[in-house]
């Protein structure tokens, strides 16, 4: 009997393979696209974070957070507050504590310090919340949203309030971004590959069994959910960075069923399916905000409809739920080793396994 | 009266039932003997359609149920009284017993199957304004019949009354399932004590994962060499 | 403006936190009961105050007399809420939790967006007459109408759902389906009416809500239902979801919250109100991480 043997590409190589086919296309968009397509990237990317973030945390530990974007909201002002020149410091925040006031950071520092501050408040807040169950987990994170919304208008010394802050040195440019969202899926590719994934899949799979067999959901929950507030915050100081100005108006719930979307139409629980999702939503989003404006097929002539884009996602979401509530890829991810794979037949003895 | 015939039973990709066919006849009480995780429960699961089969049909007074919502199953006058009781904890006695007769529209028959039930069951009467947590397993157990009865079947499928039961209680609740027979009412039996079962029953059917492996009268299982190894011999009651 | 003693700072407190507590109570009704039955988070729930508002606000505008317009608008809250219930939650039932919740807020997201669209995002000015609206003296004590209303018609409210709860077939069902919906369905009862009474009951609510809630703030505007659902969403979970009774006390317990916090917390804290309410909640759930009538069984991690 013929044993077909295919030979795949090792981890390391496919990794190796995809790091410099992303940061090819990369380099092919900041030379050759125009800037529209990459102001598009980068907003891509900045999802596609935020996306393998949230699954980080709901879709591999099942706790759904609904308050996340308050993580992003923490990594966006931690990061312009400390990157700001000084000069416009004095005058854009006069009520800055002294050492802050002195202080102006390069992007980097800035990000991580953002990143390091959400990951210590998703500990205070985890340590307690994360035995939480279903619906209840949820209002609590909710509920985290709230008081870090209200915290942000209302420490007018810090945050200039409700005011917009603007002034925010723009330095994302797509290498950051490219970066930052290869180190993100990098990161937490290898910890689901880890002995700490395997016992999230079973939590997340079989609770009560898992904990049979000593695995500590409390603590995976918690691992997750810190990882998690980290990366979603660094995505906080890019899209600060990004859009230069925003207030704390821009981290509520729109933006967070936006990012859902794009979650549950990849698939809970599969890293792969999440940056499908985040590309595929995203160019739906952006087709069908050029539609809004009005679209002329030569004898048909649709007006314009501004907020129809969301009218329509939302349809788009429902639609998804009832038809294919797994997403494109469901728990699977893309074997990546198959793709680069060589086929080559080979005639083995019937050794018996 | 009711016939099973062939049914395939999927979960997911799980092949639970592998072409299980069985009849019964009006006023019999057939037993479906196995062991855990034969398929017994799923058999009664989808003849009260809230399983469908993939293949196959069950058919009642050449009635097809296969397609039918459990709603209509019951309408069609088959109840059945799952595994595990699962009772209303926080409904009274009455409220579960009503809920049991919430389809019928016959309101002088429901005061005489009440007092009917109550007659069979004396306890449920005694406690019949207490909620249903606070009955004693086997109380629990009488009350879930207590209500499949007053929805009025005209085959009653009893999913592994004796589950978790004290050997007295058992006792009781097999003498009123014999009550229950000697007055006409069909059932369908499902349970793992093997020997209680053959005693009162008509009928068996073994299920052995997933398919009928043995069928016959009581006396003719209890006469068969392998009932009596794997069975008979292993029971724990 | 003569001053108020002490007692009868209270007493106006009292009247204010028990109004907006009844509101709230009524509200986190309708979304218990369709918690309990379906396990279902509608989130959609708070636009039906919208739809029933701005359809009231129409029929007037056409002409129609305000209390029949009233009645209007609770139509179509509820038929708005039937509608959601068959064409978004019916095929997804079963579900889990998640895609029930986030279904709910896509839901949420084309409902606010349809209202934008149609009615431009701007808040317009409710008309509610007199009798509704208007402030009553007692002595020292300034009260406005809509609250005694408010109050009153809670009250009445919440005995006549007692009554259906727990004397009628449909409201003992609707009990028996929160409980084990499996059992239910062996049980021949109807699934399917049980789920549309469940909607129904709580879209007639919302759209009273609606009514009262419009009056008190006295615009209405196409995300105004955002707020009122997320504290009815804690006032259930304070409650315990799915408890009945459980929402009622969280909806009081909320009201009386929000009015002594706003009393007690000083000048500077005050803006911060919505901050320490959640975080007495998430301390609450920290011991009772069901809910104030939830089973105290927890997880043990």
């Amino acid at each position: 009997m013929e044993n077909p043997k295919k030979k795949h590409l090792s981890p390391l190589a496919t990794g190796l393979v995809l790091v410099a086919a992303f940061f090819g296309l990369l380099a092919l968009i900041n030379f050759g696209a125009s800037s529209y397509i990459q102001r598009i990237v980068i907003g891509l990317c900045i999802s596609i974070i935020l996306v393998v973030s949230l699954n980080l945390t709901s879709g591999f530990t099942g706790v759904f957070s609904l308050g996340h974007i308050g993580f992003m909201a923490i990594g966006a002002y931690t990061a312009a507050i400390l990157t700001l020149p000084l000069s416009q410091k004095l005058a854009y925040l006069p009520d800055l504590p002294g050492w802050l006031e002195n202080t102006q950071l390069a992007f980097l520092p800035a990000t991580l310090i953002g990143g390091l501050l959400a990951m210590l408040v998703a500990f205070l807040f985890g340590v307690s919340v994360m035995r939480l169950t279903g619906p209840y987990v949820g209002v609590a994170t909710l509920g985290f949203l709230v008081i870090v919304n209200v915290i942000l208008v209302n420490w007018d010394s810090m945050t200039r309030g409700a005011r917009t802050f603007s002034g925010v040195p723009p330095f994302t440019d797509i290498w950051w971004v490219g970066g930052w969202t290869a180190v993100t899926i990098y990161v937490i590719w290898r910890f689901a590959r880890s002995s700490y994934g395997r016992q999230m899949m079973a939590i997340r799979d079989n609770q009560i069994a898992a904990q049979s067999l000593g695995i500590s959901v409390l603590r995976m929950r918690l691992l997750a959910f810190c990882v998690s507030a980290f990366f979603t915050a660094v995505a906080g100081s890019l899209w600060a960075h990004f859009i230069q100005s925003f207030s704390p108006k821009a981290f509520l719930f729109v933006e967070t069923f936006a990012i859902i979307t794009m979650l549950i139409a990849g698939g809970m629980g599969s890293i792969s399916g999440s940056v499908i999702g985040a590309v595929g939503i995203t160019i739906l989003a952006e087709i069908l905000r050029n539609a809004e404006r009005g679209v002329n097929l030569g004898f048909v002539h649709i007006p314009p409809v501004y907020g129809a884009s969301q009218i329509i996602m939302a349809v788009i979401f429902i639609v998804l739920i009832i038809f294919r509530p797994e997403g494109i890829m469901g728990k699977r991810e893309l074997d990546f080793s198959r793709l680069f794979s060589f086929k080559r037949k080979k005639r083995k003895e019937a050794a018996s396994q | 009266m009711l016939k099973v015939d062939n049914i395939e039973v999927y979960y997911g990709h799980i092949h639970a039932l592998k072409g299980v066919s069985l009849d019964v006849q009006e006023g019999e009480l057939v037993s479906l003997l196995g062991a855990n995780g034969a398929g017994k429960s799923t058999t009664l699961m989808t003849i009260s359609g809230i399983i469908r089969p993939r293949k196959g049909t069950v058919t009642y007074l050449d009635i097809d149920l296969t397609k039918k919502i459990p709603e209509e199953i019951v309408k069609q006058g088959i109840v059945q009284c799952p595994e595990g009781r699962r009772i209303f904890g926080s409904l009274t006695v009455i409220e579960n017993l009503r809920m049991g007769a919430v389809r019928r529209k016959d309101r002088a028959e429901l005061k005489n199957d009440l007092e009917w039930v109550f007659s069979l069951f004396p306890v449920l009467e005694a406690r019949i304004s207490q909620s249903g947590a606070t009955l004693s397993g086997g109380e629990q157990q009488m009350l879930a019949i207590g209500r499949s009865l007053m929805a009025k079947p005209r085959l009653l499928m009893l999913d592994e009354p004796s589950l978790g039961l004290a050997p007295l209680v058992v006792q009781e609740i097999f003498k009123v399932i014999q009550q229950l027979h000697q007055r006409g009412v069909t059932i369908l039996l499902v349970e793992q004590n093997a020997r209680q079962a053959m005693a009162i029953a008509d009928r068996c059917y073994l299920l052995e994962t997933g398919q009928v492996v043995l069928s016959g009268t009581a006396a003719d299982l209890k006469s068969n060499i392998a009932v009596e190894q794997f069975y008979l011999g292993g029971t724990a009651q | 403006m003569t001053s108020l003693t002490p007692f009868e700072v209270i007493i106006q407190q009292a009247i204010n936190a028990i109004s907006i507590g009844s509101i709230y109570a009524l509200m986190a009704i309708g979304l218990t009961m369709v918690f309990g039955i379906l396990r279902l988070i509608n989130f959609a729930h708070g636009d039906l105050i919208m739809v029933g508002s701005y359809a009231t606000l129409f029929m007037t505008m056409a002409g129609v007399p305000f209390w029949i317009a009233v009645g209007g608008g609770i139509a179509a809250s509820c038929l708005t809420g039937l509608l959601m219930e068959r064409v978004a939650y019916r095929p997804i039932r079963g579900a889990q939790d998640v895609s029930m919740l986030l279904t709910s807020f896509a839901v949420t997201i084309f409902l606010e967006n349809i209202a934008i669209l149609m009615f431009s995002p701007s808040s317009r000015p409710f008309p509610a007459p007199g009798l509704l609206n208007s402030a009553m003296n007692f002595g020292a004590l300034r009260v406005n109408s809509v609250d005694i209303i408010a109050i009153v018609v809670a009250g009445i409210l919440l005995v006549l759902l007692t009554f259906f709860i727990t004397r009628t077939d449909m409201g003992t069902s609707m009990r028996a389906v929160s409980q084990d919906l499996l059992a239910s369905r062996l049980m021949g009862i109807n699934t399917n009416r049980v789920f549309v009474t469940a909607f129904g009951i709580g879209s007639i609510l919302a759209g009273i809500v609606g009514i009262l809630w419009s009056t008190r703030v006295g615009k209405i505007d196409p995300l105004m239902g955002f707020y009122p659902v997320l504290k009815a969403f804690v006032a259930c979970v304070i409650g315990g979801l799915g408890s009945l009774p459980g929402a009622v006390l969280g909806g009081y317990i909320l009201g009386i919250l929000e009015i002594l916090l706003q009393g007690i917390l000083p000048a500077p804290l005050t803006p911060f109100r919505d901050a320490f309410v959640f975080g007495i909640l998430i301390v609450l759930l920290l011991f009772r991480p069901n809910g104030l009538l939830g089973s105290t069984e927890m997880e043990k991690f």
